[in-house]
């Protein structure tokens, strides 16, 4: 059974179709990247599997039960999280304190515990506050955690968009353009982590414009173009379809 | 993105302040309790108390606009709610001044509660006029419902707070320790939610409400817990406010003005902090007081200040952005230092 299976889903904007019946699965421990154009439907497809928008038609099941008709909130807490492609950083907040915030659905101290410090608070905030070092550690914001989030350059806040979106113990991430404003450099660590946390057992989905990126690390792909699903298939045999050559070279140009 | 730097000049009192916290707070709080023995004069008591009184006023509408960032125009209403609940217990049915506090607290934590429940449709600019409208709604209420709230003519008689049978006055120092008690009770309530999973989810809702969302936060329920922790500080402090006025409290001592004096001392002071409420209470108390001399050209200037600030420190006077690291929870201190040795032995 995949861990995410897409059925037939449309998203409809008024006249504009964003998202024309588009199935997809994505199988448990595997980085399928979702491609396409600009506008072809791509951040759309995150936001309705994340809830934000409710789908037209269609159908989502994530590890079997269905997810489409359910709030954000019930769905990160079933585990997915994702990132957003225009950072959406707490920017007054330290970047340890963005990474705690993830952490909020699993905290189970109530109000009263942190307003009257009780050893459950005093527990369990310790733990939290340690998970969240161990995971920025890990993706090399080590020495940043008490910087404020909107001071970091911009491939750093990216990452800490990351971490937020693990530290809710999510299964599946939605990484929405990880890449994007970062240097060669950067950008090569990050495909290191993410592969990484593929090692872990996470599942993730990309939506990348680099194609170097892409063909680099997904396991399958799938490619969009003016909100349908116009292939999909390994990273080879992407690279050397016609269609999809085609839509890129036919479409705007990308960034 | 990165913030002006030019009107930084503060940032060594910052984090001087920031680091002698300790000593500072026992030296401090030290010279608050001995005041009344050093022979100030009514006058001076009394605004000082004032200028506890609407600290305590400003952290409680705090939590809503500094924490949550949600505009309330109407926080006299629940001024007025815990001021009347209490007062009408003790007077008409003989509680103490204590739990009369705390009922009235109470009480106006539930009208929070239910004036939060907009929230679940409007959001923003539309609820600051439903709180705008509540705090007219609570004023007609006084005024009209005369078989419980006496209405133009007000509450009269109602008795000084006791403690073990010592009755606290303005001469012998007791509305002062008491204000100071339950401001620097406040303050400690609204740090330690502002440092835990509460106070983190209030201000990641305020800064970016989808983002919030998206980490699983129902951000409507938070919204409503902020308005009744708001509502119930800002009922206690009423409840104060009802024994200390010469045993006598009416409609007016709760009109809009007041929302907006609230309102002042939160945003002069510096949203979010809680040293900003005593700084922006102090201010907003002591202004038409040292410039009387300028009779009503002292609201033009003080309207002046109001704009210079909001073009040149928008984050209020005392609203800085502690410049120390985060405080860590003292057990994961404690994991992380043993985590330093096992390496260090490897
Ligand atoms: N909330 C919305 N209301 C109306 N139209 C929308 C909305 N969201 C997206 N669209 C439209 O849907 C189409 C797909 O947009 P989407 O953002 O999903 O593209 P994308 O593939 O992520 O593109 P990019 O590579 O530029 O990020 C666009 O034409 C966009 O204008
Ligand atoms: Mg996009």
């Amino acid at each position: 059974m995949a861990l995410l299976q897409a059925k037939e889903i449309t998203m409809q904007f008024g006249g504009l179709l964003a998202v024309d019946s588009v199935s997809f699965h994505v199988d448990k421990g595997e980085i399928v990247s979702l491609i396409g154009p600009n506008g072809a439907g791509k951040t759309t497809v995150f936001n309705m599997l994340t809830g934000v928008y409710e789908i037209t038609s269609g159908a989502i099941e994530f590890e079997g039960k269905e997810i489409h008709r359910k709030t954000p909130q019930e769905i990160v807490d079933m585990g997915i999280s994702r990132t957003f492609q225009n950072l959406r950083l707490f920017g007054k907040m330290r970047v340890i304190e963005n990474v705690l915030v993830g952490t909020h659905i699993r905290t189970k101290y109530n109000f009263f515990d942190g307003l009257l410090r009780t050893p459950r608070y005093q527990k369990e905030e310790a733990e939290k506050t340690l998970k969240a070092i161990d995971i920025l550690e890990s993706i090399g914001l080590g020495d940043k955690i008490n910087e404020l989030a909107s001071n970091l350059p911009y491939g750093d806040q990216r990452k800490v968009e990351i971490a937020r979106a693990i530290a809710t113990d999510a299964k599946l991430i939605l990484l929405d353009e990880p890449a994007a404003g970062m240097n060669p450099a950067e950008s090569e660590e990050l495909l290191r982590f993410i592969r990484e946390l593929r090692d872990k057992g996470y599942t993730i989905i990309l939506i990348e414009h680099d194609m170097g990126v892409v063909m680099n690390i997904s396991d399958r792909i799938y490619v969009l173009d003016h909100g349908k699903m116009i292939a999909n298939g390994l990273p080879r045999e992407i690279a050397n379809n016609p269609q999809v050559i085609e839509a890129y070279l036919g479409g705007k140009r990308e960034k | 993105m990165k913030e002006k730097k030019s009107l930084n000049l503060l940032a060594p009192f910052e984090s001087f302040v920031d680091k002698f916290k300790v000593p500072l707070s026992i030296l401090v709080g030290a010279f608050l309790i001995a005041v009344p023995f050093l022979g100030a004069s009514r006058v001076a008591m009394r605004n000082l108390v004032m200028i506890f009184l609407y600290a305590m006023l400003g952290m409680g509408l705090n939590v809503l606009l500094g924490y949550v960032g949600q505009v309330s125009l109407g926080h006299a209403g629940f001024y007025a709610i815990g001021a009347y609940t209490s007062a009408i217990l003790t007077t008409t049915y003989g509680w103490s001044f204590w739990t009369g506090a705390i009922a009235g607290a109470c009480v106006a934590a539930l009208i929070g509660f239910l004036l939060g429940l907009p929230t679940l449709r409007l959001s923003g600019t539309y609820l600051t006029i439903v709180t705008l409208g509540f705090g007219e709604i609570v004023l007609m209420v006084l005024r009209q419902w005369e078989s419980v709230t006496n209405g133009n003519y007000g509450i009269r008689s109602i008795p000084v707070p006791e403690l073990f049978g010592w009755e606290l006055t303005l001469s012998n120092g007791g509305f002062y320790w008491l204000i100071l008690f339950l401001s620097t009770v406040t303050a400690i309530a609204c740090y330690t939610i502002k440092n835990s999973n509460a106070g983190r989810t209030l201000i990641a809702i305020k800064e970016d409400e989808l983002a919030a969302t998206m980490m699983g936060i129902k951000t409507t329920r938070y919204k409503i817990l902020a308005f009744v922790v708001s509502a119930f500080i800002t009922g206690l402090a009423g409840a104060y406010y009802s024994v200390i006025n010469n045993g006598y409290i009416e409609p007016n001592n709760f009109v809009f003005n007041y929302s907006i004096q609230i309102l002042s001392v939160v945003i002069v002071g510096g949203m979010g902090t809680i040293r900003g409420m005593y700084f922006g209470s102090a201010l907003l108390m002591m202004f038409p007081q040292v410039f009387r001399f300028l009779n009503q050209w002292r609201f033009v200037i003080y309207g002046l200040l109001l704009v210079l600030m909001m073009q040149f420190r928008p984050q209020g006077a005392l609203g800085w952005q502690s410049t120390l690291p985060y405080k860590l929870p003292r057990r994961a201190k404690k994991a992380l230092a043993e985590r330093e040795k096992a390496k260090t032995v490897q």
